[in-house]
């Protein structure tokens, strides 16, 4: 099998013909090895390719096989890990360079997981710094591209991940999502991403940002991929005192191709029309006109605090952010700039200057700002309000529909560039999936369409621990469009094929 | 401090120290002009949150989580030092901590 063939078959796919002895996982590690060798030089998804690593995963993998040794459900399956996961003695800056040359004494949660399920760790991929923004562009380590259009933003704070399964350098990718950063790349580079229920997957060894928000995902090239990650990842840890001690939803089972037949959809009325491009609303309403025909009983639903998300957002996240980030003091682990004679608290504010970009130290200035005394109450505390209105408005719409949906991102993936000087400009590009966040509630991003030739994602809602309802409505969804398309929307990438 | 609508380069810089950072000339600029915008877009979180509404910090409840007291493995401790900036004796190796008396 060529390398193209093998790094165009999905993760199900590679499975079985790993499990059965058709492919060696060596194979299909080093054809993806060959595929980031020769895509990433222009596309930048990966800060580290661990070669040896992944290579001898690989080859336990076969060793395995041959001795007759059970294996795990995604044995041998490449996979990309946002470099916000501690991961043992390979290194883990999460885009900062505060974290250059940093290599973890230990495995976060999900990594051993993954290592369990038998899925080869392929090298660690390009974000955000700390998570913070919506393109790969706040990377101290350059952008990424999107392998759609590579003068445009592969989306953030997970791009590297989602650029690396758009552009067939790996199955399936770990993204995390604190206001969208698993949602809105998927969306863009037209990926399966979802940001399972919060509690639902372990955070022990995801480096904090909002310790709140923030939820570890999979992405994926369909439906059943991203099912099969998402199970792999999930469940209780008692090292995370904010895990969930319940089983995990049958997503495997729910990814299955089923009709709509009796499910109750709401279409959010405040996350359409103004603000949405006109292309996005149209490939949106076009999906939502698929469900009904799949047997969705569709309805439209009003949460009414849902435009008041992103000012609380702004002000959650920056607080939580201010208070994680002390962590890098320059006296532990990371970068320290020192001179002469300073004193620890010099020597802080020096390294925490010269490591931390700019959006970084913005949020930390905010966060500091809205924690302060005196306007703590005005701000903070008015936001975690804010927070229980958007869970009320969430509760009362569930009360009547199964699931929520609209357009994932207000806009198609915009120009590398185009919104670095104005942060708020930025941060309305995740206005539709921050509400999920504040609520904890599972939520999911599947193609739905194209507008001026680029991808465009629908977002479900899922109430928390109800995540397999996602699988259920993406599955049929992306069935049915495949079909009336004839082959998978990612097919369509034209500098996809020019690479290749 | 001043309020919302107008933060200033100084407030900017007493935040800044608050929070152990050392900013530039330049980035006072920059920071005091879009932390007026974004404080003047957040502030909006005011017109809805009524008293009787109570905070939510988290989605999920919480509580306290204890674990056994048994004695399980820790992290090698030659591997955290060969991770930090400057160590010494088995220790980390951090600056002075205290000014000089005076």
């Amino acid at each position: 099998m060529s390398t193209q063939d093998v790094t165009r078959l999905s993760a199900a796919q590679l499975a079985g013909l790993i499990a059965d002895g058709s492919v060696p996982a060596v194979e299909v590690t080093q054809a993806h090895l060959d595929r980031i060798a020769a895509v990433d030089g222009e596309l930048h998804a990966f800060l580290h390719v661990d070669t040896e690593g992944a290579l001898a995963a690989a080859a336990a993998i076969d060793a395995d096989l041959a001795d007759g040794k059970p294996l795990g459900p995604l044995a041998g399956v490449p996979l990309a890990l946002k470099d916000i996961m501690a991961m043992r003695g390979v290194p883990t800056t999460c885009g900062s360079k505060i974290l250059a040359g940093w290599r973890p004494p230990y495995d976060a949660t999900v990594v051993t997981r993954l290592r369990a399920a038998g899925v080869v760790i392929l090298g660690k991929t390009n974000m955000d710094e700390f998570a913070m923004g919506s393109s790969t562009e706040n990377s101290a380590f350059g952008p990424t591209r999107n392998p759609w259009d590579t003068t445009r933003i592969p989306g953030g704070s997970s791009g590297g991940s989602a650029a690396a399964v758009a552009a067939y350098q790996a199955p399936l990718a770990i993204g995390t999502d604190t206001g969208g950063s698993i949602r809105q790349p998927a969306a863009v580079c037209g990926l399966v991403g979802v940001k399972p229920t919060y509690g639902g997957v372990s955070r022990y060894g995801l480096v904090a940002f909002s310790s709140s928000l923030d939820q570890a995902g999979p992405i994926a090239r369909t439906v059943q991929d991203a099912a099969l990650l998402h199970a792999a990842i999930a469940g209780y840890d008692p090292r995370d005192s904010t895990s969930i001690d319940a089983p995990v939803p049958d997503v495997v089972g729910a990814s299955v191709v089923g009709d709509l037949h009796g499910l109750r959809v709401g279409v959010v009325r405040e996350l359409t029309g103004e603000g949405y491009e006109p292309g996005v609303q149209t490939a949106f309403d076009a999906a939502v006109a698929v469900l009904t025909e799949l047997g969705a009983d569709v309805v439209e639903v009003s949460c009414p605090h849902f435009r008041y998300a992103l000012p609380a957002y702004y002000l959650i996240a920056p607080s939580e952010c201010s208070s994680n980030l002390a962590r890098f003091d320059a006296m532990r682990f990371g970068l320290r700039v020192a001179d002469g004679d300073m004193g620890a608290e010099q020597v802080m504010a020096a390294t925490r200057e010269a490591g931390f970009g700019a959006e970084v130290k913005r949020r930390v200035i905010l966060g500091t700002y809205a924690l302060s005394a005196g306007y703590y109450d005005a701000y903070y505390g008015q936001a975690q309000k804010v927070r229980t209105l958007i869970t009320r408005d969430f509760e009362g719409a569930f009360g009547s529909v199964d699931v929520l949906v609209s357009p994932t991102t207000p806009s198609v993936a915009f120009p590398l560039g185009a919104k670095v000087d104005d942060p708020m400009a930025m941060y309305l590009s995740d206005i539709a999936s921050i509400p999920s966040n504040l609520a904890g509630n599972a939520s999911m991003s599947v193609p739905c369409g194209l507008s001026e030739g680029l991808p465009v994602g629908l977002q479900i809602v899922a109430p928390p621990l109800a995540d397999d309802r996602l699988y259920r409505v993406g599955a049929a969804l992306e069935a049915e469009l495949n079909d009336r398309r004839g082959h998978p929307l990612l097919t369509e990438a034209a500098t996809l094929q020019e690479v290749s | 401090m001043s309020t919302a609508a107008g933060i200033t380069r100084a407030d900017v810089a007493h935040l800044a120290r608050l929070a152990r950072l050392e900013v530039t000339e330049g980035e006072l600029e920059t920071f005091a002009r879009q932390l007026e915008v974004i404080l003047g877009a957040v502030a909006r979180v005011a017109e809805v949150a009524a008293d009787d509404i109570p905070p939510t910090s988290h989605s999920v409840p919480l509580t306290n989580v204890f674990r056994p007291d048994v004695v399980g493995p820790s992290l090698d401790r030659d591997e955290v030092l060969a991770a930090a900036p400057s160590a010494e004796d088995g220790r980390f190796r951090v600056p002075r901590m205290l000014d000089d008396p005076a």
